[in-house]
């Protein structure tokens, strides 16, 4: 039996919410963020799927665009943690409530 | 084979995220990061999407969690984490909850929707030329925005230089 | 000239806005002069447009201006516009003549008054209120004018306020005015539904035309009715009237005789297709309703012992006449005699004026008495006014009364006894007051020392200024009638109904026609009977006053109005003021307390919503994550991915 389609989305799915779950788990910002990329691997699997099942390059593109903005982000995302972790070493995610209504 | 290799390279892809989010040392969870990012590009190259494969060799695992471990050990941040408390009582099963819900309706769709998935596998796009397929989807049907994503990433590097620079008197804008 | 008719209520709002900016330095008597002139300039071009409208011929004299467009509001169009017609040139012309002449009375009669310059700001006010009201085109701009005489009315009752019965005095006039105004409103508002215009125009041809249903025609014409016993005084709304007098003495001639009370009776006019086309019960309502008022104030005059209150009473009961005419069909009768009205009743009041000036501004009757001997002219006018507007021919007041009479018998005898009944009590009040005050013995040296003077208390004749406008009144008092003289063979024809055929356009589908009733063949008998009643109140007058032959009845009750306006200040003092707390406490708790209450389930809502901004990322992650499982619940379950 070869894996189909349905097998690697199966596992896209799943890979997804082991992302979800890590994401409302951890309190570090760089392993949340870290679970934010499992999610978007998970994506990226399930889209190069398609791309297979319908012969269609485009699947391939948006992967390519994702891993470009993907990479930017954390960029960014690394950029705004170093500058709020300089100032307040050791902190986790539960200590930044400033925008508590 | 082919389902060797996919099991096999399921096997890394899951074992890494379950790394992820279960070591309490941030090192330990890059680690397990790079296992998953292998484990995708092994899917990839099995999807024939060879290009693609490197790239998330290159540029995810090579490249940004790379930048992570930058980052970890820059800010000291290498003391773990203490996964065995939890301040709101009500986080971990909702995460359960909320994880499973979404793994689970999203493989129900896909499940119901196999028939239109077809079972066939064989690439209508043999290997060399994918390369080929992707390039000149990119630089004719996409090219609009492959030039925007170059601005992007400009912007990005720009953005983070001013975001982390130290003012002087040590205040952080 | 009928293109600029609009100057015609320019002028006085020019004057009002001069006094407005430079009255303080304008002063006394320079404001007063500025007032004047302003209205004389209006009756100048009054006349004008007169004579324009008299040289198109009978059947389009009617000329509308429109100044600008006032409310532009998809269905409902309504322009500021004034309309140039006999009807409303008539009584512009007595507005601003006679406007002129109490402007100029005042000028003596408000020397040395703090408040000079402000009483001519008012009084130039009223005048432009007025005159929109009389030109207006549309049922809004008369409102707009019905209003301001009312504003104007109450600014100038109360213009001494000093005085607490002169600043309730105005407040009762005006709250007593809103009622019938609510009236108006309504009309107004009914009218538009039915026609969907309130322009006179549109209003009248549908009530002619009969597109107009009966019943609309009704309920339009009894509310205009309802204003109109607002504002012209009629029971049960007359009684702000005498209490105005607290006002000083012009006004009550200006307002309270010659013109805004008038305001009523126009309205009627104005809309009388609109009370043709009523159901039959209507007029006869407008009929009886001025018909008891007329007899009902005339039995009050009877016993008053203040110079204005007789006055006042006289007028609430002449135009109870006036009512009586318009619901009998006799428009032109009504106008006449509000024209006629207009000179006599101007004249007494200015004439009383004149008395209470010069005893130094004593009112009571009863402390008067022969001043003929020291105030000539102020007597020989006040005597013709009195021989007006008791009917004594070939005085103004004879004319007009014998026409309303006239048509109050073709319509229904028993108005026509309760006519008669009211002429009779009007000569003998008149009679009563003319000699309690100008014949008889001097009570006033008795009670020098009343009225803080000084030694010896001689009362003196008014200044030329103030007489001036006395002559001439008196003088149109005793040709007034010659506008429309009856058909009798004795009087050329070219004299007869001038008034009638002039102002036949405008009233040609209300007037009723009496020339084939048994009444009209009498007719010359019916004026000799109406000489006859006058002859009787005088000689009575003479009897119980002058020669003391009989003994006064003044009983009580009647000086009293007959407890009328006591029973209701006590209504509204108790049982109304029960009301009023009730809906003023509705409105508190329970509609204030709706709105408030809404705004405070708000607050409390948002304070307890408020909490799930936690500002902690890991809970709005939560948040998230339960999103997207609903979504995917809807999509995949509900909607049938599944």
């Amino acid at each position: 039996m070869t894996p189909t389609t349905t097998w690697y989305l199966v596992l896209a799915a799943v890979l997804f919410g082991v992302g979800v779950v890590g994401l409302m788990i951890r309190r570090n910002p760089l392993v949340m963020f870290m679970c934010i990329e499992l999610m978007l691997n998970a994506v990226n699997l399930s889209f190069v799927a398609f791309a297979q099942a319908f012969t269609d390059i485009s699947g391939q593109t948006a992967v390519f665009f994702v891993m470009v903005v993907a990479a930017a982000e954390v960029v960014v995302g690394l950029g705004i943690i170093i500058a709020i972790l300089r100032r307040r070493p050791g902190t986790t995610i539960d200590d930044l409530v400033e925008l508590k209504g | 084979m082919e389902l060797l290799v996919f099991v096999l390279a399921s096997a890394m892809v899951l074992a890494g995220a379950i790394g992820v989010i279960a070591y309490n040392n941030p090192v330990h969870a890059a680690l397990g990061l790079v296992l998953t990012l292998f484990g995708i590009a092994v899917h990839f190259v099995s999807m024939e999407a060879h290009f693609l494969a490197a790239v998330q060799v290159i540029v995810y695992a090579g490249a940004i969690v790379v930048l992570f471990l930058f980052v970890i050990m820059l800010l000291g941040v290498d003391r773990a984490e203490d996964l065995s408390v939890e301040p709101f009582q009500i986080q971990r099963p909702l995460a359960v909850i909320v994880g499973v819900a979404i793994s689970g309706l999203v493989i129900a769709a896909v499940v119901r929707g196999r028939s239109t998935l077809g079972e066939q596998l064989e690439s209508g796009v043999p290997g060399d030329d994918n390369i080929r397929e992707l390039a000149r989807s990119l630089f004719s049907d996409n090219v609009f925005a492959f030039e925007l994503t170059s601005v992007l990433l400009i912007v990005a590097v720009v953005g983070t230089v001013v975001l982390t620079r130290r003012q002087r008197g040590g205040a952080n804008k | 000239m009928l293109d600029v008719v609009w100057l015609v209520p320019a002028f006085p709002l020019l004057g009002f806005l001069l006094i407005l900016l430079f009255g303080r330095r304008l002063g006394e008597p320079a404001a007063g002069y500025v007032a004047a002139a302003a209205v004389f300039a209006s009756f100048v071009v009054t006349v004008g447009v007169f004579f324009d409208l008299l040289s198109i011929d009978e059947h389009h004299r009617s000329h509308v201006v429109t100044l600008f467009q006032w409310v532009p509001v998809s269905s409902l169009q309504i322009d500021m516009a004034l309309l140039a017609d006999p009807l409303s040139v008539t009584m512009a012309l007595f507005v601003t003549g006679i406007g002129f002449l109490i402007h100029l009375f005042a000028i003596g009669y408000m020397h040395g008054d703090p408040k000079f310059s402000k009483f001519f700001l008012y009084l130039n006010l009223f005048v432009l209120s007025m005159l929109m009201l009389v030109f207006g085109e549309n049922l809004l701009v008369t409102f707009l004018g019905w209003e301001g005489v009312g504003a104007c009315s109450y600014f100038l009752i109360s213009f001494w306020h000093t005085r607490d019965s002169a600043s309730t005095a105005g407040k009762k006039a005006f709250v007593t005015n809103r009622i019938g105004d609510w009236g108006v409103m309504l009309a107004m508002f009914l009218g538009f539904q039915a026609v969907g215009s309130v322009s006179y125009g549109a209003l009248n041809s549908a009530a002619e035309s009969g597109s107009l249903a009966s019943s609309t025609a009704t309920g339009i014409a009894l509310l205009l009715f309802v204003g109109a016993v607002g504002k012209s005084a009629q029971f049960p709304l007359y009684l702000w009237l005498p209490d105005a007098m607290e006002g000083p003495t012009p006004v009550s001639a200006l307002i309270h005789a010659a013109t805004m009370v008038t305001a009523g009776v126009f309205l009627m006019t104005r809309m009388n297709p609109m009370l043709a086309a009523a159901a039959d019960w209507a007029p006869t309502i407008v009929a009886w309703v001025g018909a008891l008022t007329a007899l009902f104030a005339a039995t009050i005059a009877v016993a008053q012992s203040d110079i204005k209150k007789v006055l006042a009473y006289s007028t609430v009961s002449q135009l109870g006449y006036m009512f009586l005419a318009v619901g009998t069909g006799a428009f032109v009768a009504a106008i006449f005699h509000m024209v006629t009205h207009a000179f006599f009743k101007a004249l007494m009041f200015l004439g009383s004026g004149s008395v209470i000036h010069g005893m130094h501004h004593e009112q009571d009757m009863r402390r008067m008495g022969a001043l003929r001997k020291v105030m000539p002219i102020t007597a020989g006018t006040f005597i013709i006014g009195w021989l007006a507007i008791a009917g004594v021919p070939p005085f103004a007041g004879f004319w007009s009364k014998d026409e309303i009479l006239l048509f109050t018998l073709a319509r229904s005898p028993v108005l026509y006894v309760i006519g008669l009944v009211t002429a009779i009590l009007t000569a003998y009040y008149m009679t009563r007051q003319v000699i309690m005050v100008f014949f008889g013995e001097a009570k006033w040296e008795s009670h020098a020392e009343d009225n803080g003077a000084h030694g010896d208390f001689k009362p003196h004749e008014s200044p030329p200024i103030m007489l001036f406008p006395l002559v001439v009144l008196s003088a149109l008092s005793v040709v007034g009638g010659i506008i429309q003289l009856p058909s009798f063979g004795i009087i050329p024809k070219g004299l007869r109904h001038r008034l009638e055929d002039w102002l036949h356009p405008v009233v040609a589908p209300g007037e009723a026609v009496i020339s084939g009733t048994s009444a009209y063949d009498a007719k010359v008998w019916l004026a000799l009977l109406a000489i006859g009643c006058a002859v009787v109140g005088i000689a009575l007058g003479v009897l119980v006053y002058g020669r003391r032959k009989l003994r006064a009845i003044e009983p009580a009750i009647l000086a009293d109005g007959w407890r009328y306006d006591r029973g209701v200040s006590a209504f509204m003092g108790g049982p109304g003021r029960k009301m009023f707390d009730a809906i003023a406490w509705f409105d508190a708790k329970i509609v204030d307390g709706a709105v408030n209450g809404v705004a405070t389930a708000v607050r409390s809502t948002s304070g307890s919503v408020r909490r799930i901004q936690t500002g902690n990322v890991r809970s709005y992650a939560g948040v998230i994550g339960i999103g997207v499982v609903l979504i995917l619940v809807w999509f995949v379950v509900l909607r049938g991915v599944m």
